[in-house]
């Protein structure tokens, strides 16, 4: 059974800031970054990421060598989180289904809702691509959490946490371009 | 061109403690030859051993990991061999076992069976690449080629192989996942 927490963000001052996600990205105990660029995450997060001195990004050319990369990591003791656009996620399904999914890897993923319009839920969004991939997720049995305003951060620690602890994938997704 | 499991064998001579990442034909013939908790095989989405080559080779650069893939698997990530090549890790070496074929999906053709891997491994960036077509040269330099700074590179050209028999809920159960991260705690 997957969980699902979401968050209905209407008002047009909500706001969803980068630094916090990062603060609680490195709270989580990540030291790595596997990335694939997404227009949602490029300001907010993956150029401060690419400064910052305490995450090692790791670049890579499609969004499945992620999964990989992420499930050769879990033989050490440090953690990663993969930053890539939903487009990405559809494209490496078949990656998550038997590494992350079939082989109980930790695999993190913050996934940029491209095009989603912040005021309603994936679910409802008049994009295709953003509308199925809660839908997947749950027929996956991935479980995932909506970060569109910055009371959602709170949620990033604990599901990571939950997957390194469980040995299971979660899905983070970037439902608002963050600051 | 030479046989896969006569490079395996010269291979087993050089590996201790290194982690041996494999996927599909590879791993089934390195795994008949040489089973041992250190071997990692990447099988269930074809194309990913080098990615989890080198994320193995992030989280651990005190051991040096030693990837078998397949030429019809890297062809579905050719990407990695640049990702590889920036994220640079020195332990890190790379072969290739070049037989022309899906050896797995029924022996078809490579869409170009005569792709140049090494030079593709080369324009991507490794910070060495060899290309093996002789056993005896291969039985040479496979040492030499084990103990470079990497990302290391070696395509070997080898023969259609005789028929394999692919067990992979062998391959990855989850019992092979526990005892290699036991072994690398040791």
């Amino acid at each position: 059974m997957s969980v699902a927490t979401t968050t209905k963000a209407g008002d047009t001052q909500v706001t969803l800031t980068g630094a916090k996600i990062i603060a609680a990205v490195k709270q989580s105990g990540v030291a790595f970054i596997f990335a694939v660029p997404d227009i949602v995450t490029s300001k907010g997060l993956l150029f401060p990421i690419a400064a910052d001195k305490d995450l090692r990004l790791v670049r890579v050319c499609k969004e499945d060598e992620c999964v990989g990369i992420a499930s050769g990591l879990t033989y050490s003791d440090k953690r990663a989180l993969i930053l890539i656009q939903y487009t990405g996620f559809l494209d490496s399904l078949n990656a998550i289904r038997a590494v992350a999914v079939e082989y109980k890897q930790p695999i993190v993923m913050m996934v940029g809702l491209l095009g989603h319009e912040p005021d309603r839920l994936p679910s409802q969004s008049g994009r295709y691509g953003v509308r199925i991939i809660e839908p997947i997720c749950d027929a996956m049995g991935i479980p995932h959490h909506l970060i569109s305003q910055d009371a959602d951060v709170a949620k990033i620690k604990p599901a990571i946490d939950k997957a390194y602890m469980e040995s299971s994938p979660v899905a983070l997704l970037v439902g608002r371009r963050p600051s | 061109m030479m046989n896969r499991d006569e490079c395996f064998e010269i291979l087993k001579r050089h590996i201790t403690d290194e982690v041996v990442v494999a996927s599909y034909s590879s791993a089934v013939e390195w795994n008949d030859l040489n089973p041992r908790p250190l071997n990692y095989f990447s099988v269930g989405a074809m194309g990913l051993a080098s990615s989890h080559g080198l994320g193995l080779a992030l989280g651990r650069p005190d051991r040096r990991i030693v990837v078998l893939d397949g030429d019809g698997s890297l062809l579905m990530n050719l990407g990695s061999l640049v990702s590889i090549a920036a994220a640079a890790p020195k332990n890190l070496v790379h072969f290739l076992c070049h037989n022309e074929t899906y050896e797995a999906n029924g022996g078809h053709p490579l869409p170009n069976p005569k792709t140049d891997f090494a030079g593709l491994a080369r324009s991507a960036g490794y910070a060495q690449v060899h290309d093996f077509a002789e056993l005896k040269s291969f039985e040479q330099q496979v040492g030499h080629a084990l103990s470079q700074d990497g990302p290391v590179f070696a395509t070997l050209h080898v023969k259609k192989n005789r028929p394999l028999v692919y067990d992979y809920e062998e391959l990855y159960k989850a019992s092979r996942r526990v005892a290699l991260k036991a072994a690398l705690q040791g």
